[in-house]
């Protein structure tokens, strides 16, 4: 087990490294800091002071180096619009974004379990029917018509909720968290299920072609002839089997609710770091989009991880070490 | 039929409808299980064996449906029963044990969990009177260490001894009947006998029924006391094991009993049934046997047979109708 972890922390570190260097290289075709940080009235003089300043006059490998060695210092550099540390601006940012993906994930889970289960148990039923047919549209509408959509009908027409921003927030510590006012919590709830949409229905569509599996099997038939109750026939036997791959699924896609929070937050003006992103794009701001980028990499390395620890949770056969046979 | 019966089958017709029309896959078969008995169930593949025991046990897979006939166990008919009252019966009256114990346990769940969950749902006791009767299970179907052993998943079993933990689990909750649906198919040759040997010993303790589905004719020649063989989803013949494997009256019967290498006579070959089973699609007129059967007669392709009894049996073939006619094939 530690030699697992070990390994893939190690493997980890790799994937990070590759990350690093890609995002590092891509952003210097982006454009030029300098014309948007100078402006029209600028000198040769300015450049040349600024970019060494910035230390781009270096050549690549250098410039690449410095920053990873900035990182592992914790020193994310300077962001070239506002003049801050860039740590100082994600920690800023980050819980609006953790509290946006962590509700859209929950919103994805239950309900995607729940209705997958359902469709699953009731294959015939219209109900299912109708789910699983509505649920194509939550798989084939892109991401920002559903904000869109979901803006008309319930902030603009209906007017129940907020359209953009992030409503009050509370201070606690350095986190700032929307989820303890009214406001807040009324704002999340546009973002969060355009957020989600995709993922739960890509969750439900899975749980519910992997119950239907397990219900095929023989443990599940020899359950029932067994004359267990119905209930734990679907929820202790099978759905306890249908899990090993959901979590995957589930865990992969967490990484990308947080990294396609990017287009919510465009949306609903959302301030999280996917907004910080897409700001800094246009700016050609290369410390916080590198660090962005890293960021979401560690995420997924992270979420790897666990998912991949949450097997042996959930598998006894995986752990190999309480030996067997016979 | 007599006080005795257990289980009563009566006229049992099952189909499947499918686009291509109704598929009929068993077809008007009648048995009794007396209790305490054994019977074996032979065919081959497509028969309709497995579908005979699911029938019974109410877990045809949709879209199959018991089109006809009664199931009765004891003076109660189980065959139109809801399905929460057939779950009472599951398990508590009949219990089924599968081919394969590979995957007819859960692998997610220990040996514990899955024998404590059935003893509990169907005997009202407390949770570690339950692992009590599960350890004590365990160790009479032939687990060693059991009380160790039983908090191990599956997948730390061998295949026969898997089989014996699927065999504790059918017996959890101290059903009158077992329907044993080739049990051994999937098990080493080695490991066959002790399964037979463990299931045939603890129902004769018990008292419990045992249907035996098997196409090993040695394993029924051993184990059971009557023998019912299907074919294309009928019943051919029935009747106590000594006398059809001795002296077998159905010409398909007879050429079951003939496929069967023997020690004692020196054959150069086996003999074998020329042709196959037909589909279940396109049984022919008359006896569904008429165009494998070497003793066809014209009757044979116009109507078809019932069981009809002969002696200490009832058989379906033409050629037992006439009084007189005693002439074996």
């Amino acid at each position: 087990m530690l030699a697992f972890i070990i390994r893939r922390v190690l493997q980890s570190v790799v994937v990070l490294l590759i990350v690093g260097l890609v995002a590092f290289s891509l952003f210097r075709f982006v454009g030029d800091p300098i014309d948007n940080l100078l402006g029209q009235e600028r000198t040769i003089e300015d450049i040349e002071r600024l970019r060494g300043e910035l230390g781009l006059d270096q050549p690549f490998p250098v410039q690449y180096f410095n920053f990873l060695q900035g990182i592992s210092q914790g020193n994310f550099g300077v962001s070239y619009r506002q003049g801050r540390p860039v740590a100082d601006i994600l920690v800023e940012r980050l819980p609006a974004t953790l509290e946006l993906a962590a509700i859209s994930a929950l919103f994805a889970m239950i309900l995607g379990v729940t209705l997958g289960v359902y469709t699953a148990i009731r294959r015939d039923g219209w109900l299912s029917n109708a789910i699983m047919t509505a649920s194509l549209i939550g798989v084939s509408l892109p991401t920002f018509l559903i904000g869109i959509l979901l803006i008309y009908v319930f902030a603009v027409e209906l007017g129940w909720l907020p359209s953009f921003g992030r409503g009050e927030t509370v201070q606690i510590g350095w986190w700032s968290t929307g989820l303890l006012t009214a406001s807040g919590l009324k704002a999340i709830i546009l973002p969060a299920i355009t957020l989600g949409l995709y993922q739960m229905t890509l969750i439900m569509r899975l749980v519910r072609s992997e119950m239907l599996e397990v219900l095929r099997s023989d443990y599940v038939k020899f359950a029932r002839a067994r004359g267990l109750p119905q209930r734990s026939v679907y929820f202790r036997h099978a759905l306890k089997n249908t899990l090993v791959p959901v979590i995957t699924i589930t865990g992969l896609q967490l990484g990308s609710i947080i990294a396609f929070a990017i287009i919510t937050e465009t949306v609903f003006q959302w301030p999280g770091v996917g907004l910080l992103f897409i700001n800094s794009i246009q700016f050609v701001d290369i410390p916080v989009m590198a660090s962005y980028l890293m960021l979401i990499s560690v995420m997924f390395v992270v979420i790897n991880l666990i998912v991949d620890l949450l097997y042996f949770a959930i598998d006894p056969r995986l752990s190999a070490s309480r030996g067997g046979g016979h | 039929m007599t006080d005795d019966s257990l289980l009563s089958v009566r006229d049992l017709v099952v189909q499947f409808p499918t686009r291509h029309g109704v598929l009929t896959a068993l077809d008007g078969i009648s048995f009794d299980i007396m209790r305490g008995e054994v019977l074996g169930v032979v065919g081959e593949s497509g028969a309709g064996k497995s579908m005979t025991g699911s029938a019974i046990i109410g877990l045809i897979e949709p879209p199959g449906r018991i089109a006809g006939g009664e199931i009765w166990l004891g003076d109660r008919r189980i065959d139109n029963l809801s399905m929460e009252a057939m779950r009472d019966i599951r398990g508590k009256r009949i219990a089924m044990v599968f081919q394969d114990p590979l995957t007819s346990l859960n692998p997610l769940f220990t040996i514990a969990d899955q024998l404590v969950e059935t003893i509990q749902t169907h005997l009202r006791v407390s949770a570690r009177e339950a692992r009590e009767r599960a350890i004590g299970l365990l160790d009479d179907v032939g687990i060693p260490a059991a009380a160790r052993r039983i908090d191990d998943y599956p997948h730390q079993f061998s295949g026969g001894m898997r089989q014996r933990v699927v065999i504790a689990l059918a017996l959890a909750g101290e059903p009158e009947l077992v329907i044993a649906d080739e049990p051994t198919t999937a098990l080493d040759v080695s490991v066959q006998a002790q399964i037979i040997d463990v299931l045939k010993r603890l129902c004769a303790e018990r008292g419990t029924s045992v249907m035996l589905i098997t196409h090993d004719m040695g394993v029924i020649a051993e184990t059971a006391d009557r023998v019912a063989v299907l074919y294309a989803g009928r019943l051919a013949e029935i009747g106590p094991v000594r006398d059809v494997i001795k002296h077998a009256l159905h010409p398909y019967t007879h050429g079951l009993m003939g496929s069967i290498p023997t020690l004692a006579q020196e054959e150069d070959r086996l003999i074998q049934i020329p042709g196959a089973m037909p589909r279940l699609t396109d049984i022919p007129p008359g006896c569904p046997f008429n165009p494998r059967c070497p003793r066809v007669f014209d009757r044979c392709h116009v109507e078809r047979p019932d069981p009809m009894p002969h002696g200490t049996r009832r058989v379906a073939c033409w050629l037992y109708d006439e009084p007189q006619g005693e002439a074996a094939p």
